[in-house]
């Protein structure tokens, strides 16, 4: 993580999670960047991120997504993963990361 | 009481099975490596579909009982099971998710939010895009902001 704020890359991760959950979470792992909380999925469904019904009791929630935003707020790169196993590798970001401008 | 030996393989293989399974959410996802395509956990799968064959090869064998036969027959299809269920919940699974086309695309601005941080203080986009970012005592301007929606803990 210190590489991204490094290359001057500020990871914020969003989900449905409520802030004390994500703090809990935060402690216990370790976690110094910024969580949001965004329990009623509204920004995770204005970006077309909703995977409806598949929260503990049925809740929406975000299919992951990772969006590298320069700092015009364009995006610049976009990973929808298929597979939810299969993630984003910190250092295929950080390539990208580097190469902004 | 005639002393049979004990049907090993036939246990290992079906208690190898479960362990092939549940070690990818717990083990081998932490690496890319093992997690991008399970090919260790399909490696223990072989591991212990060769013990099953051979367990069950013995359990068939004229000198061993009926009860022997059954509880190789069980286990071994109990292992299938464990098979099948992680091949689909790997491969077929995992795959149902939303195509979201509606999401932002390279070269669109992403749209703006503002969303509580673990302290409840309200975040927007724009500041989060503007702020300092604190690395090793030194304050720099962000150059880009990576936003990463997850599942969650619900």
């Amino acid at each position: 993580m210190a590489k991204f704020h490094a290359a001057g890359i500020r990871p914020v991760a969003i989900s449905v999670d409520l802030p004390e959950v994500s703090r809990d979470l935060c402690e216990k792992a370790g976690y110094t960047f910024t969580f949001l909380s965004d329990p009623k999925a509204e920004v995770i469904r204005r970006y077309d991120l909703v995977h409806a019904g598949q929260g503990i009791n049925g809740q929406d929630i975000a299919r992951p997504a990772e969006f590298l935003l320069d700092s015009s707020g364009t995006v610049r790169w976009v990973n929808l993963t298929e597979n939810y196993w299969v993630r984003a590798r910190p250092e295929q970001i950080l390539d990208v990361a580097n190469a902004l401008r | 009481m005639e002393i049979r030996k004990f049907n090993w393989q036939i246990w290992v293989g079906f208690l190898l099975s479960v362990v092939a399974f549940l070690s990818y959410p717990s083990v081998f996802v932490r690496w890319p490596i093992t997690r991008d395509f399970p090919w260790a956990n399909l490696l223990l799968f072989g591991v212990a579909a060769v013990l099953l064959f051979v367990g069950v090869r013995r359990a068939f064998s004229p000198d061993r009982r009926l009860r022997s036969k059954i509880a190789a027959s069980i286990l071994t299809i109990f292992s299938f099971l464990v098979l099948g269920f992680f091949v689909f919940s790997i491969f077929v699974a995992s795959k149902w998710l939303p195509a979201s086309h509606g999401a932002p695309q390279i070269g669109q601005q992403a749209p703006d939010f503002t969303l509580a941080d673990t302290s409840e203080k309200p975040m927007s986009l724009s500041d989060l895009l503007r702020a300092p970012i604190n690395a090793k005592a030194a304050s720099i301007n962000p150059r880009g902001v990576l936003l990463i929606f997850y599942r969650g803990y619900w």
